[in-house]
């Protein structure tokens, strides 16, 4: 790098034109998040980044540096969470240069045209900055959500004395099924049921593996004394079952989970009577 | 080596299982076993799991060789109190014992094989 003097002109811009510089950056990011986030909380954010930017434009590398990138980090991990796009996220970055341009522009100095090149080229590595920190945090929540989804899409209830009902809704892979097998057997244990309907109305294929884990499932619970109805056999997945050459053996299966219910109720011996007025 | 009890309940045998099972000890209970049925003239044979928390796929076995030679002798077989890990394990090792019949605990079982309940009316039997 060339010496301290020369490169003196636009850290000196930063400091003399900050209010100017960091109002219209400001301005200009406050455009691109189209008011989902208050002025003034983008404002706090901005001149926490300036006064590190203005640190670090002055040295060369050293502490402000990686002070720059974790505040940053923080800042785009928080538009992640708050469902900004990552373009909205890194353009608030990105408007500095203009901000920076319109001032350099402005004062007609040649010398810091030149720096501003070099100055460029960080705000870039400052945007990348901020899109791998948001994509990192993006991909958090999903992993957090896909957690969350498989506690919250198994589960197991009681639709009658004895019978247990398991709605299942989505695709059926090895995990959830074995999420799935483990809540059912230890419901089955705690209320005694002799009767599980698995209704899979809402899974959306069934391939020769969704099928092998729900045999599993039946005869795990089969070994521990309850009898399992598959319910809820939409006509093309009928077809599927059928042109896959699947056997469900001798387990029951029923199209509605009203028929399956209606049949565990036979089984278990309870008969519905007709009120008056039904 | 220690011995499963086989007790009487009425023309049912009930084997509680509350050991760790070795081999030697599951072969002693199927010998015992079966001189058990001929002597007692038994219909129906439950094998209580509640306490067992292990199986392999020789215990597996187990059952599903008490439950034929109980057939030959003319007495049913019921496996009761599987526990949920255990039920896993044996899927996993495909075991699913055809032939073998289970329930949920040993009252169940008990209804299954249609012997009366202690304080239980009689002719209410069997209605479940």
């Amino acid at each position: 790098m060339s010496g301290g003097v020369e490169k003196a002109h636009l850290p000196e811009l930063l400091r003399s034109r900050r209010d100017a510089v960091l109002g219209r950056w400001v301005a200009l990011a406050a455009e691109g998040v189209r008011g989902r986030i208050t002025e003034r909380e983008l404002r706090a954010e901005l001149t926490e980044l300036y006064d590190l930017i203005e640190r670090t434009v002055g040295e060369e590398a050293g502490g402000a540096g990686a002070e720059l990138r974790a505040a940053l980090g923080e800042i785009s991990r928080n538009r992640a969470r708050q469902g900004f796009s990552p373009s909205e996220t890194a353009l608030s970055v990105f408007a500095l240069k203009q901000a920076v341009l319109e001032q350099v522009g402005a004062t007609g100095d040649v010398d810091a045209y030149s720096e501003f090149i070099g100055f460029s080229s960080r705000v870039d590595d400052l945007g990348l900055v901020t899109f791998e920190t948001y994509s990192a945090a993006r991909e958090q929540i999903i992993a957090d959500q896909m957690e969350q989804l498989l506690e919250l899409s198994t589960p197991v209830v009681k639709l009658w004395d004895g019978i247990l009902g398991v709605p299942l809704v989505g695709t059926l892979d090895s995990a959830r099924t074995q999420v799935v097998m483990e809540t059912l057997l230890e419901r089955l244990v705690e209320t005694g049921s002799q009767f599980a309907v698995i209704d899979i109305t809402g899974v959306p294929a069934v391939d020769t593996e969704v099928a092998q884990h729900l045999l599993k499932t039946v005869m795990a619970a089969r070994l521990m004394g309850t009898d399992c109805v598959i319910s809820g056999i939409r006509p093309q997945i009928a077809q599927t079952i059928v042109a896959l050459g699947i056997e469900f053996g001798d387990i029951e299966t029923k199209a509605t989970l009203a028929d399956a219910l209606a049949y565990a109720l036979g089984r278990s011996g309870i008969r519905l009577s007709e009120g008056a007025g039904a | 080596m220690e011995r499963v009890p086989i007790l009487k309940i009425g023309e049912v045998l009930l084997v509680s299982i509350q050991i760790d099972l070795q081999d030697q000890t599951v072969l002693a209970l199927q010998e015992d076993l079966a001189d058990r049925i001929v002597k007692t003239g038994a219909r129906g044979v439950i094998i209580d799991i509640t306490a067992v928390d292990i199986v392999d796929s020789f215990i597996g076995r187990m059952f599903a060789t008490i439950a034929s030679m109980s057939r030959l002798m003319d007495a049913e077989t019921v496996v009761v109190g599987m526990r949920p890990a255990v039920a896993i394990t044996l899927v996993e090792l495909g075991l699913s014992l055809g032939g073998v019949r289970t329930a949920l605990d040993l009252e169940k079982g008990m209804r299954l094989l249609g012997a009366p309940l202690p304080g239980a009316r009689p002719g209410a039997v069997g209605t479940r």
